[in-house]
């Protein structure tokens, strides 16, 4: 008998970047939609909606945990970069590039957050040295497993070799669903369309991807077909999408903290055009997931040359197709 | 990536002393989706009508701070906040010719995660 699944949701406030950055929601707004759709777990990136970051006045956590209970909500992550080009010509040392993230794991602490995001460049060796802060914070250290890297490759092999050698409870992973990118997202496509790129070639792309052809052989391919930059642009992507079997997440289940539920476009008919939720979710059940599954909307970036994007309609939407593969 | 919000049109305007036209600034936000340390914004490239503006007669204004691009390359601390309008201000006797100007502004992004260094630009036809 499987256990029951006891995946709970929630939403990166990173969804709401478009509505955020034109100042048509504030961050309460964020957290009450969020809350609203029944995810009750907030993700949030400080450096996208804490103004100030990394300092957090006294007056802000209280409207923060006033927040929190207003909407009956939770502070489950924080996303954190690692800027270690910030000055020009100059690579931050490896103790600098240390102290950024002890900065990050004191900031998701004083949140109430229990895991950080980390930002997948960040090497193996740095999260070794950063183990005993996160044990300190009590801050869960997840890598992101972000395409087109995948959680087999060997980056991620590396850094679950790591996590084995220092036994750190600590240390893990936050797959991002964008990795199981069956499709190209249409919004992709079609913004690069309006840009003038090729019908025929932005078909070809997107038949050869759905396929599985190696990305090598579709850049190739459209090499010979024509040198136009717009073109070669719609082939090049598919070098930052993948499709990989999610079972392979099946191995990683106790190490995996938390997951970014990414996706580009929920149709009307409650279902995402790129990744198939309905395969993900059956094998994180499978695995006795039972962290957050957090939306993350990316598709803003794609239809705000033309449209006008409506965020929370689309989190609405991942959200209910949550609750009806999760059966609630 | 927000392109089309770098130029903030309410915010582009000649700047008056005196009653008297000094010079124009212009609103911007910075192409990203978070916030950042202003020493990562590697170039800021101002152009109105095709002219280019000598990056030594822009200074950037932002929540109170001033600084030139020069300056804003070592700065340790302060940060461009996530959708937030700074201005560029350029002195230039006269100001801009009243009507309509193209103005084209383009951000250059040191993002240490990406392979590349992103250029984003914006280009508004605006009155002024």
């Amino acid at each position: 008998m499987r256990e029951k699944s006891s995946i709970k949701r929630g939403v990166s406030l990173y969804s709401f970047q478009e509505e955020y950055f034109l100042r048509k929601m504030s961050l309460e707004d964020c957290i009450a939609k969020a809350a609203s759709f029944g995810a009750k777990g907030i993700e949030i990136i400080g450096e996208q909606m804490v103004p100030g970051f990394p300092k957090l006045t006294d007056a802000f956590l209280e409207q923060w945990f006033g927040w929190m209970k207003k909407y009956d909500a939770v502070p489950v992550c924080h996303d954190m970069f690692l800027d270690f080009k910030k000055f020009k010509g100059k690579i931050l040392s490896k103790e600098e590039q240390l102290q950024s993230i002890i900065r990050d794991l004191q900031f998701a602490n004083k949140l109430g957050c229990k895991v950080i995001r980390v930002i997948v460049s960040t090497s193996p060796e740095l999260m070794e040295l950063a183990a005993p802060y996160a044990e300190k914070y009590d801050v869960k250290m997840g890598i992101e497993v972000h395409s087109p890297w995948h959680i087999d490759n060997a980056w991620m092999k590396k850094h679950y070799e790591t996590m084995e050698k220092t036994k750190s409870p600590y240390l893990g992973f936050i797959p991002d669903m964008g990795t199981y990118t069956k499709r190209l997202p249409r919004v992709l496509i079609e913004n690069l369309l309006r840009k003038g790129a090729d019908e025929k070639i932005a078909t070809y792309v997107t038949e050869a991807y759905e396929k599985g052809v190696l990305s090598e052989y579709i850049v190739g391919e459209v090499r010979s077909m024509t040198s136009k930059p717009i073109d070669l642009m719609v082939a090049e992507q598919t070098r930052f999408y993948s499709y990989t079997n999610p079972r392979q997440l099946l191995p990683y289940m106790d190490r995996i903290f938390h997951i970014h539920a990414k996706f580009y476009e929920m149709l009307e008919d409650e279902t995402e055009y790129s990744i198939p939720y309905e395969e993900v979710i059956e094998v994180l059940k499978l695995g006795g997931y039972n962290g957050y599954l957090s939306s993350e909307y990316e598709g803003n970036r794609h239809i705000q040359d033309v449209y006008e994007v409506d965020s929370v309609e689309q989190v609405r939407r991942q959200q209910a197709m949550f609750k009806k593969l999760l059966g609630e | 990536m927000f392109e089309k919000y770098i130029i903030v049109e309410k915010e582009t305007k000649n700047i008056f002393t005196d009653g008297k036209p000094t010079g124009f600034q212009v609103g911007a936000r910075v192409p990203y989706y978070r916030g950042l340390g202003i020493s990562m914004i590697e170039d800021i490239k101002l152009s109105v009508d095709g002219n280019t503006v000598s990056p030594d007669k822009i200074l950037v204004e932002l929540h109170g701070n001033k600084y030139t691009l020069a300056a804003m390359q070592t700065e340790a601390d302060d940060r461009w906040e996530f959708g937030e309008v700074g201005i560029l201000k350029v002195q230039q006797p006269g100001g801009l010719a009243p009507g309509n100007h193209k103005i084209t502004l383009a951000f250059t992004l040191r993002i240490s995660y990406m392979p590349v260094i992103a250029v984003r630009e914006d280009s508004k036809v605006l009155s002024v």
